[in-house]
């Protein structure tokens, strides 16, 4: 691509430029915070393994523009054709079945892990706040009632409820973020509620109760801030989690609709040619690499990333929870 | 532990009652004529859809549709299946031993190689085997289950051509379904060996190990690293000193001493396993094209063949309620800390 090039498509996309000098800045300061300068190199690459997927994501119009008045997230394809195309000048990593471009999948679709797994932990940790911090404050049937709620929740296994939801209200991905939401709000609301019970006894609670704080002004005022740090660790810890469940709903089929840029898609498209053909097993490695390299790069990054910043908050624990 | 014991008990049928609310509330999202599925237990019935809905009030609030509901289900009457072509019940009792088999056989290799590779790491803290064991888990964690599927799927069948996905060949499937075998489980390799078939007991093995392998490398990582830390726990109590003291062997300090106490939080972990099983089948049994519950599940959700996602949700959610019940159980037999409070 010519310079000349690049500035146009640049000016094209205001919006994109934004972001990405946004990121730009946020990983200049992420280089400078001394919170990442005390991580481990490991921690330090994950950082940076993030970041990468962000800036991937927020540039995500410039490196891979799309067709006007269409869809950003909607792969374009360049012929009906069925089968896989190896990698060309056109299609730098190939495309997959219905040639759908693996380049453009693969960029958008970091776009899509973003949306899907930020939207998710903010449900989840809205809920969990809200269920969990009355439970744990309240006591009594109140607490009960919530925490029989979580073991109802707490019956299915993640993907298997997940599944249900899904298959009720259809395709999209509103549905997954509703879905895995749904999944996931039992265990935030588990551990706030532990977290408040802990709180609720402490003195800077109960000098503000004497002060005659209100129910309110001291949930927001004392526990909740109290409360919500160990939370941002576990969800970071639990970002790779959700883009795991999110893609194995579209590998299943009941994720997103055909040619939405979604890893998870991606690899699910490429399920009927993993085979290849006879006397050439790895003919169409292409459909299943790119994809499983970047799920499984975004995944790795952020598990090291939550590791990191556990051991961090907790020196204690050099190693992984337990599952919750 | 009187009171332990009774509280857990009288828990499980309030979240099995909850389980057909949460199932039953999701599914009015559909309109009834999708619900009145539930109702049938042959294709012709389907072919009366209005007369159903009148039967069973399924225009009428939702707490009376639940009544008939209930009451069906009670009786096991939990539909029919268009995507198996079978009421629920028989759909379930034909899937389920191929999946019990399948979690089976993965339960056991997970436990074998979590506790071993777990005990080794913590015995040799950060020696070779312990950071290897850290990036086996790192990947087990990071690699999602359905891409290690099709990679092994990839080496394996379609370069090698060693290990062959679904449950049986063509000819071994004839063959287990003529009168000559007698199924006396459903479990393949076990009526194999009872049938003394071994060519049936070798086709069934090479058709388990790809997901078996599968489930247990995604499994197996979290139990590593908690069997590894426990052991490291309990290798600094004063116990372990005094076994040293006395002039045991190490291999005996390990083994009787440091890894028996370590085992406690193990138990409660392999309940969480078993449950991550039942999640991972789903996965796993689609990859491999394995006829077990997982694949007829997401089948059924595929096609909204509603009688047999809800009849897949409500087994699934008994089988987990009834492993964590079990595990509590054993975990107060086990730790006499947890019977004295």
């Amino acid at each position: 691509m010519t310079l000349d090039a690049l500035a146009h498509r640049l000016g094209a996309h205001p919006e994109a430029i934004a972001t990405a000098a946004a990121v730009a800045l946020a990983a200049y300061l992420l280089q400078k915070s001394s919170a990442v300068r005390a991580l481990p190199a490991l921690g330090r690459a994950a950082v940076w393994t993030v970041a990468w997927f962000a800036l991937v994501a927020a540039a995500a119009p410039v490196v891979a523009p799309p067709p006007a008045f269409r869809d950003p997230y909607q792969i374009p394809t360049t012929s009906f054709a069925i089968e896989p195309q190896p990698p060309d000048a056109a299609h730098p990593l190939g495309t997959t079945e219905n040639q759908f471009d693996l380049y453009y999948g693969i960029v958008w679709g970091a776009r899509t892990a973003f949306k899907v797994t930020l939207s998710i932990v903010v449900v989840s940790l809205a809920l969990g706040l809200v269920l969990g911090g009355v439970a744990g404050y309240y006591g009594g049937t109140l607490d009960e009632v919530v925490m029989r709620l979580t073991d109802v929740f707490l019956a299915f296994p993640g993907l298997v409820l997940a599944v249900v939801i899904v298959a009720v209200l259809g395709k999209g991905i509103d549905k997954i973020i509703l879905a895995i939401g749904a999944v996931n709000w039992p265990i935030y609301a588990r551990l706030v509620r532990g977290e408040v019970l802990s709180l609720r006894g402490r003195e800077f609670v109960t000098a503000s109760r004497a002060l005659g704080g209100s129910d309110i002004r001291i949930m927001l005022r004392h526990v909740v801030p109290n409360a919500v740090f160990p939370f941002l660790v576990y969800g970071s810890l639990d970002m790779g989690n959700i883009v795991i469940v999110s893609a194995a709903l579209s590998f299943l089929g009941l994720g997103t609709e055909i040619g939405y840029a979604d890893w998870g898609q991606l690899i699910a498209l490429s399920r009927k040619w993993i085979l290849g053909a006879p006397g050439h097993a790895f003919m169409y490695w292409y459909t299943v690499v790119f994809p499983a390299v970047a799920i499984t790069g975004f995944v790795l990054g952020w598990n090291i990333l939550g590791d990191a910043i556990r051991d961090r908050a907790d020196p204690r624990l050099r190693t992984r929870g337990s599952l919750p | 532990m009187t009171a332990y014991i009774v509280r857990r008990l009288c828990l499980f049928p309030l979240v099995a009652f909850g389980v057909t609310v949460l199932i039953f509330t999701l599914l009015q999202a559909l309109p009834p004529a999708s619900r009145a599925m539930l109702f049938i237990q042959n294709p012709e019935q389907a072919t009366a859809i209005a007369a159903i809905i009148r039967k069973y009030d399924l225009d009428k609030p939702m707490y009376v549709q639940y009544g008939h509901w209930l009451r069906d289900v009670v009786q096991g009457n939990l539909g029919y299946s268009q995507s198996a072509r079978m009421p629920v019940a028989q759909a379930i009792a034909t899937f389920f031993p191929a999946t019990l088999e399948l979690t089976g056989y993965a339960f056991g290799l997970i436990v074998l190689v979590g506790i071993t590779l777990g005990t080794a790491a913590a015995v040799r803290r950060d020696g070779v085997i312990d950071h290897a064991s850290r990036i086996f888990s790192i990947c087990g964690y990071s690699l999602p289950v359905f891409v290690w599927g099709l990679l092994l799927l990839l080496v394996f069948y379609g370069r090698l051509q060693w290990f062959p996905p679904e449950r049986l060949s063509l000819a071994a499937g004839l063959y287990a379904q003529s009168p000559a075998f007698h199924a006396y489980t459903g479990l393949m390799t076990v009526d194999a060996v009872l049938n003394g078939s071994w060519w049936v007991l070798w086709d069934a093995v090479r058709h388990l190990v790809l997901p078996v392998v599968t489930l247990t490398y995604f499994l197996a990582a979290t139990l590593v690293r908690i069997t590894r830390s426990a052991v490291l726990d309990t290798l600094s109590q004063d116990y372990i000193r005094t076994a040293r003291g006395k002039g045991l062997a190490e291999s005996v300090v390990i083994a009787r001493h440091a890894r028996r106490n370590a085992l406690i939080p193990v138990i409660t972990l392999s309940s969480s396993i078993l449950i991550g099983l039942l999640g991972g089948v789903v996965i796993t049994e689609t990859i491999f094209n394995y006829p077990g519950i997982g694949r007829w599940g997401a089948t059924a959700a595929l096609e909204l063949d509603v009688p047999a996602v809800a009849g897949f949700a409500m087994l699934v959610a008994g089988v987990t309620v009834l492993v964590n019940l079990a595990a509590d159980l054993l975990y107060g037999y086990v730790d006499p800390r947890v019977r004295l409070r």
